[in-house]
């Protein structure tokens, strides 16, 4: 699969190598280059430096052909932004945003965005940690 | 009218300023505590400090009773979450966004935002008659079909000189529509007809498609 995915922090840095591993054709994109940093070694993917919410760079990171887009940056409305472009203007069949604020992650499934709040999950381990 | 203003910097306060003057009722939401304050003393007890995309927030301010919410902050995506909010959560009847990127603009209008404003694009549809080099006018968008309205003018020795439109590679859905030519009334081309340099050509395109007519038209040889 062709996936993008936006945001190169611990978290996008750590999917992008699980895909990679698995033999994904994955390009990331960061503002900041020295995050890809965080990539694991032999990395096959691409690293792009690029603002996701702009569709020339979207389309530099080969968003066209994409099968999947994962937004990760730290911005919930970044992520929002960005996830929308992907999929009503670049029609990709599979897009997943993060977005940590819960309420907001909520109206937004409603309206038929798959995204995710770490929050809620994390808050909720920890909980279960706590109640051994 | 009750109307919501996001984003208190230089645009919210003085849109602010104009709205209460035409007797509405104001409520500013900010995030910085500074343009908060200045705000609250200039204009009166308006601004509210947070974050305008937090449902609790709007919730807590009567978004469900306003008649519209406007978002100005310097963010594009602050601002449509904004109006998504208001208007999906709270079913504001109206709400509008400036953008910053123009290329928003589509994108905004498909996910219902009613208007939206995009400063660059005003003060290029401005320049773009003014300043003769610039070499695509604006002249109008067709929003909700995604289509532009350009003029292009061909300069000496672009590579589509001497050529029939019908032998010059346009992307997808360009339309020329007329060709203004110096001493001569405009004509609306054919396929078989001649481009020459210093034409005038308007033309009906896909905006995201701009460069590639751009390309085609006034490439260099």
């Amino acid at each position: 699969m062709k996936i993008v995915i936006m945001g190169c922090g611990r978290v996008g840095a750590t999917l992008a190598g699980l895909l990679d591993a698995e033999g994904h054709n994955i390009t990331v994109l960061d503002l900041d280059s020295y995050s890809f940093r965080r990539l694991p070694a032999g990395f096959k993917g691409k690293a792009l430096v690029g603002n996701g919410i702009d569709e020339d760079a979207l389309r530099k990171a080969g968003i066209e052909q994409a099968d999947a887009f994962f937004a990760i940056t730290q911005g919930d409305n970044r992520n929002i932004l960005a996830s929308q472009i992907a999929k009503h203007t670049f029609n990709v069949k599979r897009v997943i945003c993060r977005i940590y604020d819960p309420l907001r992650q909520e109206l937004y499934e409603s309206l038929g965005l798959e995204s995710i709040s770490p929050t809620v999950i994390f808050a909720d381990i920890l909980k279960k940690k706590l109640e051994g | 009218m009750y109307i919501i203003v996001v984003g208190g910097g230089r645009v919210g306060y003085y849109l602010s300023k104009a709205l209460l003057e035409e007797g509405h009722e104001v409520l500013v939401i900010e995030k910085s505590q500074a343009y908060c304050d200045i705000i609250n003393e200039e204009l009166g007890s308006i601004c509210v400090r947070g974050d305008g995309c937090e449902t609790s927030l709007l919730a807590e301010v009567g978004t469900a009773r306003a008649n519209m919410l406007i978002a100005v902050t310097g963010d594009d995506g602050d601002n449509l979450v904004s109006c998504q909010v208001a208007k999906h959560k709270f079913n504001v009847p109206r709400t509008i966004a400036r953008i910053r990127n123009p290329r928003n603009e589509i994108l905004f209008k498909k996910l219902g935002i009613d208007i939206t404003i995009s400063s660059t694009n005003v003060i290029l549809e401005q320049i773009t008659d003014v300043v003769p080099t610039h070499p695509v006018t604006h002249l109008h968008e067709i929003r909700d079909k995604g289509l532009e309205i350009v003029e292009v003018k061909i300069p000496q020795g672009a590579a589509s000189v001497g050529k029939a439109i019908k032998d010059i590679n346009f992307p997808a859905g360009t339309i020329l529509t007329l060709i203004i030519r110096k001493a001569q009334k405009p004509v609306v081309p054919s396929p078989t007809t001649v481009i020459m340099a210093e034409d005038q050509i308007v033309a009906v395109i896909d905006p995201l498609m701009e460069g590639d007519v751009r390309k085609a038209l006034r490439g260099m040889s």
